[in-house]
């Protein structure tokens, strides 16, 4: 067996001990370990973003990720996205503009979109669409989920 | 007055789940006990298996069991082909579950591993020793019925899998007659569907009750139950498929396929739960294609450009197996299509069925339709060149008529109602096409390459008519069924056979109910995904879930209506042909004020203190729906693109659509699914296509070598309509799904054509990337604004690096 090694992680505000694989990948061990299931693995060549969460508030795609790099960091999976079951403002924009249909892209378009406005409040449509150059969606032909990320935008400065 | 929510753009009632991680696809679920399985797939197209050494791997570390095609024999049937096309001589080759002599495509599963987790099992598959004997591969469906192509079935001589003709009218003497014929070759090339969630099973087998149990990525588990039982000899009575959560499908999670049999078979041997999921890189060489047509087609028309017949000799690959629905795609839903939205006397269409060393094709997204659609639509445009008159009117010539209630094609089946100028008008309004044409020609004397491209459609969908399954070969009907429960507190849950899987019916099906009864749309819950709890019904697909599966959810409703009317009829004490219904309340005529409301009926039903004599206790109905005619959804879209010359990069700048699928449920759904399914087709047009290696490599199987659209490479969809009611459905609603992809691929690439026409390119073979449009601009001897065929102004002989106009 290969030597496992400890870490501790904070997830979703909360602290995780536990040993892993050095070659335990940090989409695994949320998913696996933790039952963090609402980060999802589409690829295996870091192309489609379905896993993308926030360490240390920056998104990295968390199947590119080995857990042992997550080690002392701070993670948000699309669980902790909403607040004392308050939806965010991204959320709620991908829901009132039908931005997602199956569903197993959205919480890494989610997770994408909050870095994309945090990071220009008030980008135009053609920002948000090279924002999400790493993120695919198969459903959607992105109309909509650039229509959810501006309406979250403009939801955000107007709040 | 009476309010609607049919037709309301809500926002969808599945959606909090998803938003927040909280929604449970396959991959997700966890059972006790629950061990892994990675399986072992070959890496030659084909080839003899010599010897297979599984010691190592069932020593390795977590390694439960190794089993190979050996292990399976006499315990798994090969997996069956569920179309069996009639008088087309059809070759139902076996199709192991685990391959024993012979591997036949790079795919192909060879063994499995089952071990405690997936790191073990992947660990374990590189310890396996199999000694392969490489054989010759055929890859082209063309060349693979070649004298002398290598032979991947021994029942199957030249790899013909069928041959299939339907033709109607004379053509032969309607192209002897012709005063115009065009031809063209037109390359289909293999597609990957690439829904973004992998494919998934788990199977858990209960020794002690003999029952099987398989979470399963499938559009149809109705249907995957059907064939399980076919497969492993369990009784359909004793299996349960549950679809939890499915990440999209476009046709690819139709298949019943090999891998959730060998989880099944893991699970029977080990008595335990096991986990299958497949990686990306193995879902594009595992899971099943799309396309791969080699195409002859002509077209006759007169020299007013009136077509008189159209006629094809198609080369369908269909990989090394007949997938669940394959044979059924180049054929019933291709072949028969060769009207479209045209008046057309005379039509042939001549296809193979051919075996290749490649993976099985099997319906995506349109599967039939875009490939009937692009192929009217490129000769429709090369019979407007011919004699002379513009892309739209040579169109407008051939549309048939408005009509609203059955009309018969030469092919010999009957659309139910159309108004296919409409859209086109609308369409070169919002797009503004006569514009267009009069700036494109004061840029095209400045050497700017932009092009508009028109594709009009009529599909088939809405699948369909029980008996013509059956007459067309289709192993299953095609009805829908839905059972509606009235709680005694007004709540209400809908159990459907269909199985949506990102498409929103969860949403507007709890809209009919709620236009139906009369009660509250969050009051509606809409079950659906599990053979143990629904209604048999036969899947998601063809554009057929709100068409026949919508249609029994308000047929039912309409049921517990008519019971309802009889219930308030006795409580009011009153006749009940006196009972008016409105807005879920039920009163005497002229006295609304006393009525009783569906929910006060429910109640009563439910406790059933007080029923009329001869009602039955509860507020229950079920309707088996089974459609009378097909359903024939249309449109019209547009595409404007523009092309850098300097190194043939297209930029899709517009895309109107407009499309007719009658009345709109929920307005907001229909236009996501045009969205995606523009973009799906502008894949095949400008990105998309599966490349082999003459040996049967597939040189695009990861998602950096296979180009699926990506935001930035899109515009805004510009989504538009006309509604002209199906004259057969009780909603009147015809399918939107797959229209997007039916029309965008022919529309973008007449557009890319249009503006490489100054130049003289007049085809190119999809996709259409930038070095084959670069290469066709360089040969056509173009070399920049001013020069080669393009009428300058006499300056730009600079057309070196950096140049830009």
């Amino acid at each position: 067996m290969p030597n496992k090694v400890p870490i501790t992680v904070s997830v979703n505000g909360r602290s995780h001990t536990a040993e892993v694989e050095p070659r335990t990948l940090l989409v695994h061990f949320l998913r696996e370990t933790l039952n963090l299931t609402g980060t999802k693995v589409g690829c295996d060549t870091s192309q489609c973003g379905a896993c993308v969460v926030r360490m240390n508030g920056v998104t990295v795609k968390s199947c590119t990720a080995f857990a042992v790099q997550a080690d002392g960091a701070e993670v948000t999976t699309i669980e902790g996205v909403a607040q004392n079951g308050n939806l965010s403002a991204v959320q709620e924009a991908f829901w009132n503009n039908h931005g997602l249909q199956c569903g197993f892209c959205t919480a890494g378009m989610i997770m994408s979109v909050t870095e994309i406005i945090e990071r220009n409040p008030n980008p135009s449509a053609d920002e948000v669409r090279a924002g999400l150059e790493g993120n695919m969606c198969r459903c959607t032909g992105y109309n909509n989920i650039v229509k959810a990320a501006l309406a979250a935008a403009a939801a955000q400065q107007g709040g | 007055m009476t309010t609607r929510i049919f037709g309301s753009g809500i926002r969808r009632r599945e959606d909090p789940r998803l938003i927040t991680g909280q929604a449970s696809y396959t991959d997700d679920i966890k059972l006790t006990g629950m061990v892994h399985a990675a399986i072992l797939r070959s890496p030659h197209a084909h080839a003899r298996i010599t010897s297979i050494n599984t010691d190592a791997a069932k020593g390795a570390s977590g390694v439960l069991a190794v089993y190979t095609g050996a292990d399976i024999e006499g315990v798994l049937n090969p997996i069956p082909c569920a179309w069996a096309i009639p008088d087309s001589d059809l070759k139902a080759v076996a199709y192991p579950a685990i391959a024993s002599d012979i591997v036949r495509y790079v795919g192909d599963a060879v063994a499995v591993v089952v071990a405690e987790n997936r790191y073990q099992a992947e660990d374990a598959l590189e310890l396996i020793e199999v000694d392969y004997q490489p054989l010759p591969a055929t890859i082209n469906p063309e060349r693979a019925l070649d004298d002398g192509a290598p032979q991947l079935h021994e029942d199957a001589p030249n790899n013909q899998a069928f041959h299939w003709v339907a033709a109607g009218g004379d053509t032969d003497a309607a192209f002897a007659d012709a005063a115009v014929t065009v031809s063209e070759t037109i390359h289909q090339q293999k597609l990957i569907p690439n829904p973004m969630e992998t494919r998934s099973a788990i199977a858990s087998w209960s020794p002690a009750m003999g029952e099987l149990t398989i979470w399963n990525t499938t559009q149809n588990p109705h249907i995957a139950r059907f064939v399980t039982c076919l497969v492993t000899g369990i009784g359909e009575h004793k299996i349960r498929v549950i679809a939890p959560e499915v990440g999209g499908g476009f046709g690819a999670k139709i298949a019943v396929y090999p891998w959730e049999m060998i989880a099944a078979f893991c699970s029977m041997q080990l008595g335990v739960p096991v986990k299958w999921t497949e990686t990306r890189s193995e879902n594009y060489i595992a899971t099943t294609h799309g396309r791969d047509h080699v195409e002859y087609v002509e077209m006759a028309a007169n020299a007013d450009g009136k077509v008189t017949a159209v006629r094809s000799v198609v080369y369908a690959g269909m990989g090394a197996y007949l997938s669940t629905a394959a044979p059924g795609i180049p054929t019933i839903l291709h072949g028969l299509m060769y009207s479209g939205p045209y008046d057309i006397a005379n039509i042939k269409a001549d296809v193979y069925g051919v075996f290749t060393n490649s993976t099985p094709v099997e319906a995506y997204r349109g599967a039939g339709r875009p490939e009937a659609t692009f192929l009217l639509e490129r000769l429709m445009d090369k019979v407007g060149e011919a004699v002379g008159i513009d892309a739209v009117e040579v169109r407008r010539r051939n549309l048939i008529e408005p009509f609203d209630n059955n009309r018969d094609v030469a092919i010999g089946i009957t659309y139910d109602s159309g108004n296919y100028s409409a859209a086109l008008d609308q369409l070169l309004g919002h797009i503004g096409y006569d514009q267009f044409r009069h700036d494109q020609t004061h840029e095209r004397e400045h050497g700017t390459f932009r092009g508009i491209g028109i594709a009009c459609y009529c599909e088939i969908c809405g699948l369909g008519p029980s008996q013509v399954a059956g007459a067309v070969g289709f192993g299953g009907g095609l009805w829908e069924s839905a059972t509606v429960r009235i709680y005694a507190t007004g709540k209400v849950n809908v159990f459907i056979g269909t199985s949506p899987h990102g498409q929103g019916e969860e949403t507007t099906f709890a809209q009919i109910v709620a236009d139906e009864i009369g009660v509250d749309v969050d009051d509606v819950e809409v079950i659906h995904g599990d053979t143990d709890t629904t209604p048999m019904g036969w899947g998601t697909y063809g554009s057929r879930t709100t068409v026949v599966g919508g249609a029994a959810v308000a047929l039912t409703m309409r049921k517990l209506r008519d019971k309802a009317r009889v219930i308030a009829a006795h409580l009011l004490e009153a006749d009940e042909a006196d009972i008016e219904y409105a807005d879920g309340q039920f009163f005497v005529r002229g006295a609304p004020d006393s009525a009783q409301s569906i929910q006060d009926i429910a109640l009563q039903a439910n406790v059933a203190w007080n029923l009329p004599e001869g009602i039955e206790p509860g507020m229950e109905a079920s309707t088996y729906y089974d459609p009378p005619n097909f359903s024939y959804p249309f449109g019209a879209h547009a595409a404007i693109v523009s092309i850098d010359p300097d190194n043939g990069h297209i930029t899709l700048d517009r895309y109107v659509a407009v499309d007719d699928c009658g009345p709109q449920i929920n307005p907001m759904i229909v236009e996501g699914q045009v969205h995606g399914g523009v973009v799906q087709g502008a894949g095949q047009a400008l990105w998309e296509g599966a490349v082999y290696d003459d040996n049967g490599q597939l040189l695009t199987g990861t998602m950096m070598d296979y180009a699926i659209p990506r935001a930035h490479l899109v515009p805004d969809i510009e989504v538009h309509s006309t509604v002209t009611p199906s004259p057969h459905n009780p909603l009147g609603v015809k399918g939107i799904g797959e229209t997007g992809t039916i029309a965008s691929t022919a529309a973008i690439y007449s557009a890319v054509m249009d503006a490489l026409k100054p130049i003289g390119v007049t085809s190119l073979d999809m996709p259409l990337t930038p070095e084959k449009v670069w290469r066709a601009i360089q040969e056509s001897g173009y070399t920049g604004n001013g020069h080669g065929h393009s009428h300058g102004n006499g300056h730009g002989h600079d057309h070196g690096h950096g140049h830009n106009h």
